[in-house]
């Protein structure tokens, strides 16, 4: 469960990209983020991410106070959830594989468990015949689908993602609704940030609409 | 444990990977280390060799304790068990009769000695103390003068000071060759791995993002800096190993001329293991004063 209150984010220089924010997002529940660009979509979800520390506020998931952590317990509070990036964050000098078992190498997974739930994710978004291919030769819906394969390889409690159909074909933005939709189905937590008005029309999960800052 | 050593084993083989992904690189840094710790490692070495040259130097870590002429066969042997009593304490027992046989063999002495009309020469012992340090050599020399029917200890005290003095600067000098050497060590592997961190920004900040410690991060890395180190030792080694072969033939020919003979020693597994070992300790220095302050961007 994600609960915010009062949330707030000011960055340095002044601009307030959050302001005043509350929210509940049930266990098990999909919910997309919404709003014209600059309405703090992405800030949000590096909060919840804890990629970013409010300003002021609470955020409790799964029962932690994400703004009260210290800074050595961050990264193992990281691993709960599953982040996939706007700009999907693959590393091109290391295979297909390689990019999917970065998190398990994180958690210190035995490299043949490692290999073996890798392949498995992999599998699970269609991609295990190019186990072996750098990220470069792979299409931009494939790259999606890669970076959805290494958030979901620990098995994480909440999938967090920002614009993961931006820049993609209807059909490749139709694979990945599909593929958050397999994992809602199964009870994972999932809270995207996006402004894909066709996945905000069909969505049947809720939707949490930004404007400049503020919930509307 | 699984976990921790599974990390451990993988930042190893990365840091392998690494070294070995660009070896004109790697090849350069680890002759610039090899060179930097060549020089300390072979200035303790050539001390080494002087120190041993020191001690099998006849008469430079000897006490000769001369018997008063007219002591007889008891006083000789009250001296001997004595000596026996004496810890760590060699000696050798010069009848006078022996002691003129040997004058006599030198062609210099030949001819005053045998126009001398009886022995002169006192029964003497040659004594080796286990601890050759200028003062315990004193210490000891004053006590055996002073037991009974003792004549004379001799010791040439002034060129054991001499040699002792010449050898701590020679240490002192060697240190602080390892300590500008070490400094410089640490300068080399602290820019490689500064370099390494730019390289590898990508997966330093995606790694972040989902979840890998500062710790996770720094591993890779200061196993290629204590790697490099360890490697670098062995260069040195190397270095040093060629040195004293090219080096074994003029001294020993230097050795013959005096009449003598000497062979250099190498350093032993101990030393080499040491060196590799004070390499690999730099080296993980210059990673962690790296990766530190280096990581600090990412924050």
């Amino acid at each position: 469960m994600i609960v915010a209150n009062s949330l707030t984010k000011r960055y340095p220089g002044g601009f307030e990209a959050l302001s005043g924010v509350s929210f509940r997002i049930g266990a098990g529940e999909m919910v997309l983020i919404t709003g014209h660009s600059g309405a703090g979509k992405t800030t949000l979800v590096k909060l919840i991410a804890s990629i970013e520390r409010p300003t002021s506020g609470s955020l409790v998931v799964n029962g932690q106070n994400l703004s009260a952590l210290r800074r050595s317990a961050i990264p193992y509070v990281r691993r709960h959830f599953g982040m996939i990036f706007q700009d999907q964050k693959l590393l091109f000098d290391r295979s297909a594989l390689d990019n999917v078992m970065l998190p398990l190498q994180i958690v210190g997974l035995p490299h043949r468990e490692a290999v073996r739930r890798a392949q498995a994710a992999l599998d699970k978004v269609g991609l295990l015949a190019r186990e072996k291919a750098n990220p470069i030769a792979l299409s931009g819906g494939e790259q999606q689908r890669l970076a959805i394969a290494r958030a979901v390889v620990n098995r994480p409690t909440v999938l967090l993602a920002d614009e993961p159909t931006a820049n993609l074909d209807s059909a490749s933005a139709q694979d990945i609704r599909t593929l958050f939709a397999d994992f809602h189905r199964v009870g994972v937590t999932i809270v995207v940030a996006t402004h894909d008005q066709s996945w905000i029309e069909h969505c049947q999960g809720n939707a949490l609409r930004l404007d400049h800052g503020r919930v509307v | 444990m699984r976990r921790w050593l599974s990390q451990h084993r993988a930042a190893l083989a990365l840091s392998v990977r690494r070294l070995l992904a660009a070896p004109f690189n790697t090849l350069l840094s680890l002759l610039a280390i090899g060179i930097a710790l060549t020089l300390p490692a072979f200035g303790y070495v050539v001390l080494d060799n002087l120190r041993e040259l020191g001690r099998s130097a006849s008469g430079v870590q000897e006490i000769s304790v001369f018997m008063e002429v007219g002591a007889a066969r008891k006083d000789i042997a009250e001296i001997e068990s004595r000596l026996q009593t004496l810890p760590g304490v060699r000696f050798t027992f010069v009848p006078r009769d022996e002691a003129l046989k040997r004058l006599q063999k030198s062609e210099e002495m030949a001819e005053i000695v045998a126009s001398l009309p009886r022995n002169p020469l006192p029964d003497a012992f040659i004594v080796e103390p286990a601890d050759a340090s200028p003062e315990a050599l004193d210490v000891l020399r004053q006590e055996l003068a002073s037991w009974p029917k003792v004549a004379h200890a001799q010791l040439d005290s002034a060129w054991v000071k001499r040699f002792d003095a010449f050898l701590r600067l020679g240490k002192l000098t060697v240190l602080m060759l390892a300590g500008l050497f070490g400094a410089g060590l640490v300068a080399v592997t602290f820019n490689t791995i500064r370099l390494q961190v730019l390289a590898q920004a990508a997966e330093i900040e995606v790694a972040r993002m989902i979840g890998a410690t500062d710790s996770f991060i720094r591993r890779p890395f200061h196993y290629f800096g204590a790697l490099q180190g360890v490697l670098g030792g062995l260069v040195a080694s190397g270095l040093v190993f060629a040195a004293l072969h090219l080096l074994a033939g003029p001294v020993g020919e230097l050795a013959a001329l005096y009449g003598g003979s000497f062979v250099l020693h190498a350093p032993g597994v101990r030393e080499i293991a040491a060196l590799c070992a004070a390499g690999g300790i730099l080296g993980w220095l210059g990673a962690q004063l790296s990766v530190s302050l280096s990581l600090r961007r990412f924050d």
